[in-house]
C-alpha cells in the first residue's frame, strides 16, 4: 500500500495572465497533518480547490487516494437543516435508516453536544456551527478534511477551544488533515508539518517539521519554537532572544 | 407581567377602534357632512345585517376570493420556476431583466381596459389582472433570490455528491424559501388591492363591485359594509401567509 493520501508534481494554477500557484510539488502522508500558512492572495484556497478537486490546475498532477470532505470558514452547514440533518448529508452512503441515527447519534457524542440534533444552525453560537460541520465531514468513509481557515471567524479564546476539540476529535477519528489558515499560533499547535507559501505566485518557501506528539498545549516550548521559525522565515520576527540558536 | 401585556395588547388596539367610532359619530351629529355624504355607525351596522341576511356579502366575498386565490396560484406556479432559472442563467437574466422589470413598473390597473376587452367581465379579467400584479414581482424577488444563494451551499452540495435534481430539491429551493416566503405576501397584499379595483370597473359581482353598487344606489352605509370587509379580509390573508415564516426549516431565513 502507497502511504500518500496526495501526491502533487508540479502544479501550476493561472486564472488568466495571473499565475497564482507556480510548480509546487508536495507529498502528504497517510494520517499527517499539514498546515499551509502564507500572505493573503498567495494561493492558499486555490490549492485546497486542486486538492478536493472542484478545480484543476493548469499544469502538472494532483493524484489523491481517499475520499475527501472540506471544511469552510463559516456558515457551511445548510441553515434549513437541523444539526442531525446536516450531519446526514455526511452519511448519505449509509442505506439503512437505523444505521444513519445511530452514526448520527455517535458524531454529536463525539462533538459533545447530543442535546442540539434538533437545533438549527442560526440557534448555535460559531463554534458550536464549526464542531457540527466538524462532525459532518467526518462521518462515513472519508479519510481527508481540508479545512479553509474554519477558525478564522470566531474569537481568541473560542478559538484556542476549538484547537483543542479538533485535536481531541482526531485524537479518536484520525485522518489526513490539510490546514489552510492565517493563524500561525493555530498551525503550530496542530500541524504535523508546516508549510509557508511565499507571496503570489504561491510556491513553497519553507517546509517545517514539528516532531512533538499531538495534542499540544499553544504555549509549549515546541510550539513556541515552531511559531519562531515560522515568523522569522515571514520576516516578522528578527530578534536574537531565546530561540534564535535553534535555527 | 406576561397576563399584563396579554390585557394591554389587547384594550389598547380596542380602545384606538373606540376612539375612532366616536370620532365618526361626533362627526356624523356635527352634520359637517349631508347625511347622504356619511352614514351613522348604527345604520353601517343595519346594513351588515341586511347584507348577510340577504346573502350577497358572503357571495361577493366567495367570489373576490376565488379571484385572487385562482390568479395568485396561476403566477405562483408560473412565476417562481421562471424567476428560479432566471436567477440560474445570467444569460436569461441579461435577456429578460429588463422586460420583467418594465412590466413590474407597469401598474397592473393600467391593463383594465384591455383586461375587458379580451376577456369581457365577470372572473377573468380579474385573474388576469391579479396575475399581472402577483407574476412580475415574484419573478423579481426569487431571481435575485436564486442569483444571490451563497456559493458556500453549491460547494458544499459538490462535496457531499448530491445530484442535480437533489441540489434543487435540497439545496436551491430550500435557500430562497424564506425570500419568496416574503415576496409572496407582499404580492398577495397587492393583489387583494388590484381585485377590488379589477371588480370596480370589469365586474358584476365580488366586494369590488359592491364598492361601485352601494356607490349608485346611494347607499353609503352598504359602502362602508363593503369597506370594513375588505380591510378585515385583507389583514387575514396576511395573518394566514405570515403562517409560512413560521415553518422551522425557513425561521433562519428571518433571524440572522
Amino acid at each position: 500500500m502507497i502511504p500518500e493520501r496526495y501526491r502533487i508534481e508540479g502544479v501550476s494554477r493561472s486564472f488568466g495572465p495571473l499565475e497564482v500557484l507556480h510548480d509546487l510539488s508536495l507529498e502528504i502522508l497517510h494520517g499527517e497533518f499539514v498546515a499551509i500558512v502564507g500572505p493573503s492572495g498567495c494561493g492558499k484556497t486555490t490549492l485546497l480547490n486542486l486538492l478536493s478537486g472542484f478545480d484543476k490546475p493548469t499544469a502538472g498532477t494532483v493524484v489523491r487516494r481517499g475520499e475527501v470532505r472540506m471544511i469552510y470558514q463559516q456558515d457551511g452547514l445548510f441553515p434549513w437543516q437541523t444539526v442531525a440533518e446536516n450531519i446526514s448529508l455526511g452519511l448519505r452512503d449509509v442505506p439503512s435508516e437505523t444505521e444513519r441515527n445511530r452514526q448520527i447519534q455517535e458524531l454529536l457524542r463525539l462533538i459533545r453536544r447530543e442535546a442540539f440534533a434538533h437545533h438549527y444552525p442560526h440557534q448555535l453560537s460559531g463554534g458550536m456551527r464549526q464542531l457540527v460541520e466538524l462532525a459532518r465531514a467526518l462521518a462515513g468513509e472519508s479519510d481527508i478534511l481540508l479545512m479553509d481557515e474554519p477558525f478564522s471567524s470566531l474569537d481568541y479564546l473560542t478559538r484556542l477551544r476549538m484547537r483543542e476539540e479538533l485535536a481531541r476529535i482526531l485524537s479518536e477519528r484520525p485522518r489526513t488533515v490539510v490546514l489552510v489558515t492565517h493563524d500561525i499560533e493555530e498551525a503550530a499547535q496542530l500541524a504535523d508539518r508546516v508549510m509557508v507559501l511565499s507571496e503570489c505566485p504561491g510556491q513553497i518557501r519553507y517546509q517545517l517539521n514539528i516532531p512533538a506528539p499531538r495534542p499540544r498545549d499553544p504555549t509549549q516550548p515546541d510550539v513556541v519554537r515552531a511559531m519562531h521559525l515560522i515568523l522569522t522565515k515571514l520576516n516578522i520576527e528578527h530578534n536574537s532572544g531565546e530561540y534564535a540558536d535553534a535555527r | 407581567m406576561k397576563t399584563r401585556n396579554f390585557v394591554l395588547s389587547v384594550s389598547l388596539p380596542l380602545a384606538v377602534v373606540a376612539a375612532l367610532l366616536a370620532i365618526w359619530t361626533a362627526v356624523w351629529m356635527s352634520g359637517v357632512f349631508h347625511a347622504s355624504a356619511l352614514p351613522a355607525p348604527t345604520e353601517v351596522i343595519r346594513g351588515f345585517k341586511e347584507e348577510i341576511r340577504n346573502g350577497r356579502l358572503i357571495t361577493d366575498l366567495v367570489t373576490s376570493l376565488f379571484r385572487v386565490t385562482a390568479g395568485f396560484l396561476l403566477a405562483a406556479l408560473s412565476g417562481i420556476p421562471i424567476g428560479l432559472w432566471m436567477g440560474q442563467q445570467a444569460w436569461a437574466r441579461t435577456a429578460f431583466l429588463p422586460i420583467v422589470n418594465f412590466f413590474r413598473n407597469l401598474s397592473p390597473l393600467a391593463w383594465i381596459p384591455f383586461a375587458i376587452l379580451w376577456f369581457g367581465v365577470g372572473d377573468a379579467p380579474a385573474i388576469f389582472l391579479i396575475f399581472l400584479s402577483v407574476f412580475f414581482p415574484l419573478v423579481l424577488a426569487t431571481m435575485a433570490a436564486a442569483a444571490n444563494i451563497p456559493a458556500v451551499y453549491a460547494r458544499v452540495a459538490h462535496d457531499y455528491g448530491l445530484s442535480d435534481s437533489e441540489r434543487l430539491v435540497r439545496v436551491t429551493l430550500p435557500a430562497i424559501m424564506p425570500q419568496v416566503i416574503t415576496a409572496l405576501r407582499v404580492a398577495a397584499g397587492v393583489a387583494w388591492l388590484v381585485v377590488v379595483a379589477a371588480e370596480m370597473i370589469a365586474g358584476r359581482d365580488g366586494l369590488g363591485f359592491a364598492v361601485m353598487d352601494s356607490r349608485n344606489g346611494l347607499r353609503t352605509d352598504l359602502l362602508v359594509v363593503a369597506m370594513i370587509v375588505i380591510g378585515l379580509v385583507g389583514v387575514a390573508i396576511d395573518r394566514v401567509l405570515v403562517q409560512l415564516t413560521r415553518i422551522p426549516s425557513v425561521r433562519w431565513g428571518y433571524e440572522r
